[in-house]
């Protein structure tokens, strides 16, 4: 029988079938782990007097609570607070007392935890791949079948490396043709949730298909996979092909020699049939997408940044237009700024920051706006710093920080005050996220690169031309 | 967990519309490594004023939503991120079912596993419960049925599963540890293939 892409993973991961009663015993090939959902697991664990069935299918490390300025002389770290400190401290405890490989400080490897899975090699196609965080959808990019789970189901996983599940329904989201010059995944995911809204995807499973997928890098399928959780999708998919096999190949996690070839010839089938049925499908044209940022608070509220921002339909809607001081009738480009925040799990990877760096170069942050980059992995900062992007952040007036999840959530000191607009490359707008009373612009990194020179909001397509170093 | 067979309370009120994760429980107050004590940090930036004084715009905070440990949220309740700390929060704070049209995958799936009864209806149901706050509801886990004082109903499901171990005071990590069998011939059966 024809089958998704979808139904081939999950058929291959069921320990015990579902019935009506019960749900499946699913298995979960890659546990992530970081500081912030993890210890009440462990400690559950502590109290039944249980250990970790597979630690070798466990991989930790610190991101959330983590400060993003480098160790004073002392060697102290700059943690926001006592509790963000220890919780760091039990994490490495915790790692230590039950044999889980964690990237910690002293890794070379420590980074936001759905950068590192990828570029570690442990993200491979095919996986069950698990984490308590919602953005685990990024690994589909991989094709590989990821999600979100509490921290009760964190424990669940580290006892049996399994879960309970029912399995979810398929929306395939078609995106035809190319997207124009000056326009990337950043703007499509957020021109996609706009189109079936914040919870278009609740109780599905996405597949993102077509043209303008097939010709992106891996970055950029991480990026759109990325947000699948943003439209109440918990995963996102894409078939794995070439450009993933490519992308792979080498890392530290990823099968070498004979054991390569036989994955790839494993991975290839991973494909949605022809005559393969969907729950619901959606057809999204690439080549209407414009630069797009979001004007409420949420991801759902997105247009493109030239298009006048649509009067409010309800309460809510008028609730989260006074927030953002978002007029209807408006174009969002031309609204002031006040932070430009770089980074996160979305955009934090070295593509993402070449984007932010092309417009940069030879240009300056303008006058009163605060902009941070913060890398998403230790890797990703050397990278960048071998091609010298931290000199053009720091040249055109921009803090170049240690990685972690930084201002994304804003848990470790990295926030904005209230009334402040952020244009920021992460991926939730939601009412003081990055600070109590703080109005979040989401945006593609070029797009924040440029809104960081112009002061307000603008079209990266207008600084795509580079001026003299 | 302990069995929940029923809850009788009067409901209360909050009508918007993808209430967050972060609105229900802030990130900063993330830093926990307890599951206890979160109840006071619940709503925080919407339920206090800038002076730590109560809200007196946030519905919770009127006297009549005092005790009512039934709240009837706006659609898509829950939306955005995985902590469990918003369940924990909304528990301790006293809250012991959410009837929505509509509720975010992970936090319904978070809810149900804590014992907080996370209950879809249908949109003309959800709409009258909207309309209506502070009427006294029991709710019967059993019989899948929500009494209305007017001597109405309104039926509902829960997934089975998820309603058969809050009957019973099921605990899923110990069953799901009687399949180690099963898990053990799994493993070793992946093993052979690859």
């Amino acid at each position: 029988m024809a089958k998704t892409l979808f139904e081939k993973i999950w058929d291959a991961h069921v320990v015990a079938p579902e019935s009506t009663d019960t749900p499946a015993v699913l298995y979960v090939d890659l546990h992530l782990v970081h500081e912030v959902t993890s210890p009440q697991a462990f400690s559950e664990l502590r109290e039944r007097g249980l250990k970790l069935r597979r630690p070798d299918r466990m991989l930790a490390t610190l991101d959330h609570s983590t400060p993003t300025l480098p160790a004073g002389a002392d060697g102290e770290r700059p943690y926001a607070n006592a509790e963000a400190k220890a919780q760091v401290a039990q994490l490495e405890t915790n790692c230590r007392e039950f044999g889980v490989e964690l990237h910690g400080w002293d890794s070379n490897d420590r980074g936001i935890v759905h950068v590192i899975g990828p570029e570690l090699g442990a993200t491979q196609p095919g996986m069950t791949i698990v984490c308590g965080d919602s953005h685990t959808s990024t690994h589909g990019a991989f094709g590989a079948l990821s999600f979100g789970i509490g921290t009760t189901e964190v424990g669940h996983v580290m006892a049996t490396q399994c879960l309970l599940q029912r399995k979810p329904k398929t929306l395939a989201i078609h995106v035809d043709g190319k997207l124009p010059a000056g326009v990337g995944a950043k703007d499509l995911i957020l021109h996609i949730i706009g189109e079936i809204g914040v919870d278009g995807g609740t109780g599905y499973v996405i597949e993102y298909r077509g043209e303008a997928i097939a010709q992106m890098s891996m970055e950029e399928r991480m990026t759109v996979c990325n947000m699948s959780i943003e439209a109440g999708a918990r995963a996102g998919l894409i078939a794995p092909d070439d450009t993933t096999f490519a992308w792979l190949k080498g890392r530290p996690r990823a099968p070498q020699g004979a054991a390569w070839d036989a994955a790839v010839a494993r991975w290839t089938s991973l494909r949605t049939d022809d005559g393969a049925a969907y729950d619901r499908e959606v057809h999204i044209d690439a080549t209407k997408v414009r630069p797009t940022v979001t004007y409420g608070t949420h991801p759902g509220m997105a247009i493109a940044m030239d298009k006048p921002v649509p009067a409010a339909r309800n309460a809510q809607e008028k609730r989260a237009l006074d927030y953002m001081k978002s007029e209807p009738g408006k174009p969002m480009q031309g609204t002031p700024v006040d932070v430009v925040f770089v980074g996160s799990c979305t955009n934090s990877r070295l593509s993402d920051l070449r984007e932010a760096a092309h417009v940069l170069r030879g240009r300056r942050v303008a006058e009163g706006v605060r902009m941070l980059v913060v890398p998403g992995s230790e890797a990703v900062r050397r990278d960048a710093e071998n091609e010298g992007l931290h000199h053009v952040f720091t040249s055109a007036g921009a803090e170049w920080r240690v990685p972690g999840c930084s201002m994304c959530i804003a848990m470790n000191g990295d926030l904005a005050q209230p009334g402040q607009l952020v244009v920021s490359t992460s991926n939730r707008n939601f009412e003081g996220r990055q600070g109590k009373g703080a109005r979040t612009v989401l945006a593609s990194p070029a797009t924040a690169a440029a809104s960081a020179v112009a002061g307000r909001i603008a079209d990266p397509r207008e600084y795509m031309t580079e001026v003299a170093a | 967990m302990r069995p929940i067979t029923r809850l009788h309370s009067r409901t209360a009120v909050l009508p918007d519309e993808n209430i967050d994760t972060d609105r229900i429980i802030p990130a900063r107050f993330l830093t926990t490594t307890e599951r206890a004590g979160l109840g006071k940090l619940c709503f925080n930036d919407w339920r206090y004023q800038t002076d730590g004084s109560d809200n007196p715009a946030f519905p919770l905070n009127q006297p009549q939503a005092k005790g009512c440990a039934i709240l009837v949220a706006g659609r898509n309740f829950g939306c955005g991120s995985s902590r469990e700390h918003a369940p924990w929060a909304l528990l301790d704070y006293g809250i012991q079912a959410v009837l929505c049209s509509e509720i975010a995958d992970i936090f319904r799936n978070n809810a149900l596993k804590n014992g907080l009864l996370a209950i879809v209806l249908d949109d003309a149901e959800h709409r009258w419960l909207l309309d209506h706050p502070g009427i006294e509801l029991s709710i019967d886990v059993r019989e899948q049925v929500i009494a209305l004082p007017d001597g109405g109903h309104i039926r509902f499901q829960l997934e089975p599963f998820a309603r058969h171990c809050l009957l019973n005071g099921v605990d899923q990590l110990g069953y799901l540890q009687q399949h180690q069998d099963a898990i053990t011939a799994y493993e070793q059966r992946m093993e052979k293939a690859a």
